[in-house]
């Protein structure tokens, strides 16, 4: 059996269910427009800040503000790839066809992972522009240094955080378990940990609190004691043991 | 050919499948039959890898079926379960399925004509009915073309007409020369489709026997005497040695009795019979008497109990033999009289 009919038939699976285009759709959109309103918010109160707080003024990380908010759609997309075999009873169907369960899972999650990547890349360009263009006065420029690895690093991170869903979901195998603790992990309890100071030490380590090191432009000297890319292998290394487990999982269990 | 050697599944505590062997051969329709929960579905999952052995294995045409080229080339299967994503059209799930095996995009066309879902191939499959549903799984079965077919009870759900074509379709199948593998807990259903039988109860290998055979040593005669005077009827049967039944209506039922010698031994001891009838047990309730000691979800009202009364006397009260001990007597005998395992 070809890997590239089981890529094939991978990527005819997820262009079939609407949630592909309406969880794609809503992290593209959440994204740019909240980062757009809060390139407003923060052109109309630049004059507020305090004269460090200006200098520390990040105008690429500022306009990638959405990211918070529209990360969980991505999230939504990636578990529900995954878990939908399961709640729905395709997956008898797609491993009677495909019975190499490593094959299967690695089809499913590179042609989801390109997907990502494409809609992730395109989402924080437009949202580079839309916040730079909001911005005004304070805008950065994609020529800018740092700046071009920031905004393809925000495509990237949009990548990652849902292929770590998808191993993930490939471990708990239903999209409500997986849900339920992805969401919250990521919306609160990851912000939590990495800004409260007594934790900050151990959750500046998580996948979304390392991984955003690589939208920042101007690196603050107090900070994480990696850098942009060293955030992003990171994350790379929780997503790689998500998917680990994910494969084991499936490896294992009777479908 | 499909082949399962000693196969064996263990949930938790329960012995879901308990060392099954035998071979599925092609070109006739083999019935799989058991009651609910005897492990027919568990069985058909690991032939098609989804279920893991706890131990033995199964082979398709000598290889384990996660070595299968392109499997829905060689295996087609109709699973118990709904196995396809509701928000999905019935084309594109099909269309999936095919590419996966490098089958062409028009195969998929062909199989929704066959399955008669044609009309309805860019509906999303949310929208079908039980039958569609059916239909649909078949399909998928069909589209690689396969030389073997499982299909895990195929009727349910189905309309009399589409219980007609599924029957016709499998039949047809077989004659084409391919496995064809059909479970159900209906012996009516398999003895109008299936040449072959495997019964299964409790995980456990009952049979394995061809129809004509399970047919001929299972469809057990018995006979049936009413006299105006039971009491001495009685124990005249007792000092003969004869097991009787005593029936719901009063009358007495010798299993595997000679109506003449009956009717003689009355006559000896001048005892006047109102009946004395030689009847065949039917093919339902042979399965129900086969299967009667190994039926996981009992009714309480002793449904599955042979139908004649439940009063029972013997010879020698020490035994206490009781009829469902049935399925037991015909494991012994089974080696003897019929087709061997």
């Amino acid at each position: 059996m070809a890997a590239a009919q089981v890529l094939q038939s991978e990527w005819t699976k997820i262009r079939s269910v609407r949630s592909t285009v309406w969880t794609l759709g809503l992290a593209a959109v959440v994204t740019s427009a909240l980062g757009g309103l809060i390139s407003v918010l923060s052109r109309n109160r630049f004059d507020e800040l305090s004269a460090s707080e200006q200098l520390r003024f990040d105008a690429t990380y500022i306009s990638f503000a959405g990211m918070g908010l529209g990360q969980l759609a991505m999230i939504v997309f990636g578990v529900l790839v995954v878990s939908n075999e399961y709640s729905t009873g395709m997956i008898r169907a797609s491993l009677a066809a495909v019975p190499q369960r490593g094959l299967f899972l690695a089809s499913k999650i590179t042609a989801a992972a390109l997907l990502a990547f494409v809609i992730g890349l395109a989402t924080s360009f437009v949202t580079f522009f839309l916040g730079q263009a909001l911005l005004g006065p304070y805008r950065a420029s994609i020529s800018d240094p740092g700046v071009l690895r920031a905004v393809v690093g925000g495509g990237l991170y949009m990548t990652l955080i849902a292929v770590f869903s998808m191993g993930v979901a490939a471990m708990l195998r239903s999209p409500v378990l997986a849900l339920g603790i992805l969401m919250p992990f990521f919306f609160l309890i990851s912000n939590v940990l990495g800004n409260v100071p007594a934790t900050k030490e151990v959750g500046q380590y998580l996948p979304d609190q390392a991984g955003t090191k690589i939208m920042q432009v101007v690196q603050l000297p107090d900070d994480a004691p990696y850098g942009p890319w060293g955030g992003l292998a990171i994350m790379a290394a929780w997503v790689a043991a998500a998917l680990l487990g994910g494969f084991l999982t499936l490896r294992r269990r009777d479908a | 050919m499909i082949e399962l050697e000693e196969l064996t599944k263990r949930f938790g505590d329960t012995l879901a499948v308990d060392r099954l062997t035998f071979v599925v051969r092609p070109g006739v329709v083999t019935g799989f039959l058991g009651p609910n929960g005897a492990g027919k579905s568990t069985t058909m999952r690991m032939m098609l890898g989804l279920d893991r052995p706890t131990s033995g294995d199964v082979r398709i045409d000598g290889r384990p079926y996660a070595e299968l080229r392109d499997p829905l080339k060689s295996v087609g299967a109709l699973l118990d379960a709904r196995s396809w994503h509701g928000g999905r059209s019935a084309y594109n799930h099909l269309l999936c399925l095919a590419q996966s095996n490098g089958l062409p995009r028009q195969r998929v066309a062909e199989v929704l004509e066959t399955v008669g879902l044609g009309a309805v191939a860019a509906k999303r499959a949310k929208g079908f009915s039980l039958g569609m549903g059916q239909r649909l799984g078949i399909a998928s079965a069909l589209l690689g073309d396969p030389r073997i077919l499982l299909f895990d009870e195929p009727v349910n759900g189905l309309d009399p007409e589409g219980i007609h074509w599924i029957r016709h379709l499998m039949q047809k199948l077989a004659a084409e020369g391919r496995t064809v593998f059909v479970s159900s807990h209906l012996m009516s259903e398999m003895a109008l489709t299936a040449e072959h039988l495997i019964v299964i109860g409790q995980g456990r290998l009952l049979a394995d026997t061809s129809m004509a055979a399970f047919i001929a040593g299972n469809s057990r005669s018995f006979v049936q005497l009413r006299s105006p005077d039971h009491e001495r009827l009685r124990e005249v049967l007792r000092d003969a040695g004869v097991t009787a039944v005593v029936t719901a209506d009063g009358s007495f039922r010798v299993d595997a009795g000679d109506p003449a010698k009956l009717g003689e031994l009355a006559a000896e001891h001048r005892i006047v019979l109102h009946e004395l009838t030689g009847r065949q047990a039917s093919l339902e309730e042979a399965f129900m008497q086969l299967t009667a000691g190994s039926v996981e979800y009992h009714a309480h009202d002793a449904g599955a109990e042979p139908p004649p009364g439940p009063e029972v006397f013997a010879p020698d009260p020490a035994t206490g033999r009781r009829p469902p001990a049935w399925g037991e007597d015909w494991r012994r005998r089974r080696g003897n009289d019929t087709e061997g395992v």
